[in-house]
């Protein structure tokens, strides 16, 4: 299919729907379809190939803060030469009801349009001035997608519609190889933990209770004093203080805080640990850091709660541990950590059953909510002047 | 010598055009949602019948035990012969009777150690998919309508013509875990 997505958000500019953007496309580009995406971007910068940009976004408050955005007739009338060019089969538009490129296209362009939708928040934006004009462009879109529940709620409450949920996929393939962090052994043929060592990792807000971290920290109590060799190793935003106190000070040095790394150091932490851990004590509706550690195929050891167990299959491709029981994660540790066969199968079965989240799964999750619009072969074209 | 009312007869005729364009700019977008109405549901009955002639294929394929091969056939069969009232009814039982034979134990495995069964078994999987996707869309369309279609202005002015205030369309669809 040809299809035209648009980016309401400058390119070059860190975000989640820009991420979210660029990984799905490029899953459609794999599968052999054609992609153009249209984004905000300032005129020298490098952009893919399928990639066009529609002008410089500018910096306006809006709704609290300040986004970069791009409106106005000029970048108006290049969303309409696109459109007309295109001949896309479909129109994707991303976040539509962002004042930018993504309303101008709804505006601008008649036929199968799909719209996904990412924010979500409690309070409505929408004010009684703007609803009108929200309103006729989102009309517009006849397929939408929510990337979470929460998306979703805030379509229903705030919005008017509903939507289909599907959720973000993971790049398998940026996290299956990397080197470990300098001073880290991490995983190989031949870097087997010594008898009474290893590593256990942990990746998460450090001070978010529902995290579980202090559950990893009371199992590491017990099995540090066990294993004099453990070392853990935990990466994510949080105070680093509150955190060491809360382990007894003869373990102290064996706690690595990296706080907040980088994507790259992010895959390299994932390669640098002999056990991955998830203690979460609930409310994770899909665990995206779960999907990247199995990708990265590190053995898998994560608290029983509903979302786990299902991305886990059940426990085949990771332990289970009774939700905030640290004795048993400590248990389960320690067994995990002398068996090097069951952690090699185990990475192994982590690898396979996270491609079901790939990002090629869910692009195809995509495909068929473009194939279900764009039923009657109709295709996208320049709307009348008077629409 | 310009007559004292015509600026007076100037202004009232603005103000006529310009709700004359409000009003047709309103028909206009009234008159595309009736029309994502009409696509959606015919996305909506495309799916379903897609759906039922792959559950049809697959009890026909000799994949199957005869037993399963029955309860999919019938359920199929039915939800492409039923008449308007009975449709939704028909679609319902059809999901419940997939559900019940992909829920078999070991069914994907013994198929797919049957040859073809693999590539039959993603296609109903894509058609359960895209039954739930159209039909989600295409009660959207109609939320989206009925709301316009309450609206004060379209109610006094009959913008919508003689088109037929759209039906939700309810059926179960969860699909079946495959």
């Amino acid at each position: 299919m040809k299809i035209g997505i648009v980016c309401p958000y400058t390119w070059d500019v860190p975000g989640g729907v820009q991420q979210h953007i660029r990984d799905l496309a490029e899953a459609l580009l794999a599968a052999g379809h054609q992609v153009s995406v249209l984004t905000p971007a300032d005129d020298d910068t490098p952009l893919p190939h399928y990639v066009v940009g529609a002008g410089r976004a500018v910096p306006v408050p809006y709704n609290g803060s300040v986004a970069r955005l791009a409106f106005g007739f000029l970048s108006a009338s290049r969303v309409r030469r696109w459109i007309r060019d295109g001949g896309f089969d479909v129109l994707h538009v991303h976040e539509p009801a962002a004042p930018s490129l993504g309303i101008l296209a709804c505006w601008a362009a008649d036929g199968p349009i799909v719209g996904t939708f990412h924010a979500s928040y409690e309070r409505s934006r929408v004010v009684s001035v703007t609803a009108p004009i929200l309103q006729s462009a989102l009309e517009k879109i006849t397929g939408r997608i929510a990337v979470s529940e929460a998306a979703r709620k805030t379509l229903v409450e705030h919005l008017g519609g509903d939507a289909v949920l599907i959720p973000n996929g993971v790049a398998t393939e940026r996290y299956a190889m990397a080197d470990p962090l300098p001073g880290w052994p991490g995983r190989g043929d031949g870097a087997e933990p010594r008898p009474g060592g290893g590593t256990l990792g942990f990746l998460g807000r450090m001070d978010e209770p529902r995290k579980g971290l202090q559950v990893l920290l009371k199992a590491f109590e017990i099995l540090g004093r066990r294993r004099p060799e453990l070392r853990l190793l935990v990466a994510g935003p949080g105070d680093a203080d509150d955190v060491l106190s809360k382990v007894s000070p003869e373990l102290r040095d064996r706690v690595a805080l990296l706080g907040m790394v980088s994507d790259e150091d992010k895959v390299r932490a994932y390669h640098s640990v002999d056990v991955f851990v998830a203690p979460n004590l609930g409310g994770e509706s899909f665990g995206i850091v779960l999907a990247e550690a199995m990708a990265a195929g590190a053995p898998i050891l994560a608290s029983d709660i509903d979302a786990f167990r299902k991305v886990l299959q059940d426990g085949r491709a990771g332990v289970l541990f009774p939700v905030g029981d640290h004795r048993a994660l400590a248990e389960a540790a320690d067994e995990l950590l002398d068996d090097p066969a069951r952690r090699k199968q185990l990475s192994a079965e982590a690898r396979a059953a996270v491609r079901a989240y790939d990002w090629s799964t869910v692009a195809r999750d995509v495909v068929r909510v473009y194939e279900t619009v764009a039923v009657d072969g109709a295709r996208v074209v320049e709307a009348g002047v008077t629409a | 010598m310009i007559p004292s009312w015509l600026p007076d007869l100037l202004l009232w005729l603005a103000v006529l055009v310009l709700a004359g364009l409000y009003v047709s700019w309103r028909a206009t977008r009234l008159d595309r949602l009736h029309v994502r109405v009409e696509t959606a549901r015919a996305a909506l009955d495309a799916a379903l019948v897609r759906r039922a002639a792959v559950a049809l294929e697959l009890a026909a394929s000799r994949l199957l035990d005869p037993a399963t091969s029955l309860v999919l056939a019938t359920a199929a069969h039915e939800a492409r012969t039923a008449d308007a009232d009975g449709r939704e009814f028909a679609e319902s039982d059809l999901s419940r009777a997939l559900r019940a034979v992909v829920g078999q134990p070991d069914f994907r495995a013994t198929l797919e150690s049957r040859g073809e069964g693999t590539a039959l078994l993603d296609e109903l999987e894509a058609a359960c998919r895209k039954v739930t996707f159209a039909r989600r869309f295409y009660n959207d369309a109609v939320a989206a309508t009925r709301n316009a279609r309450r609206k004060l202005l379209v109610r006094v002015i009959p913008l919508a013509g003689r088109a037929p205030v759209p039906d939700f369309f309810e059926i179960d669809d969860d699909p079946p875990e495959f």
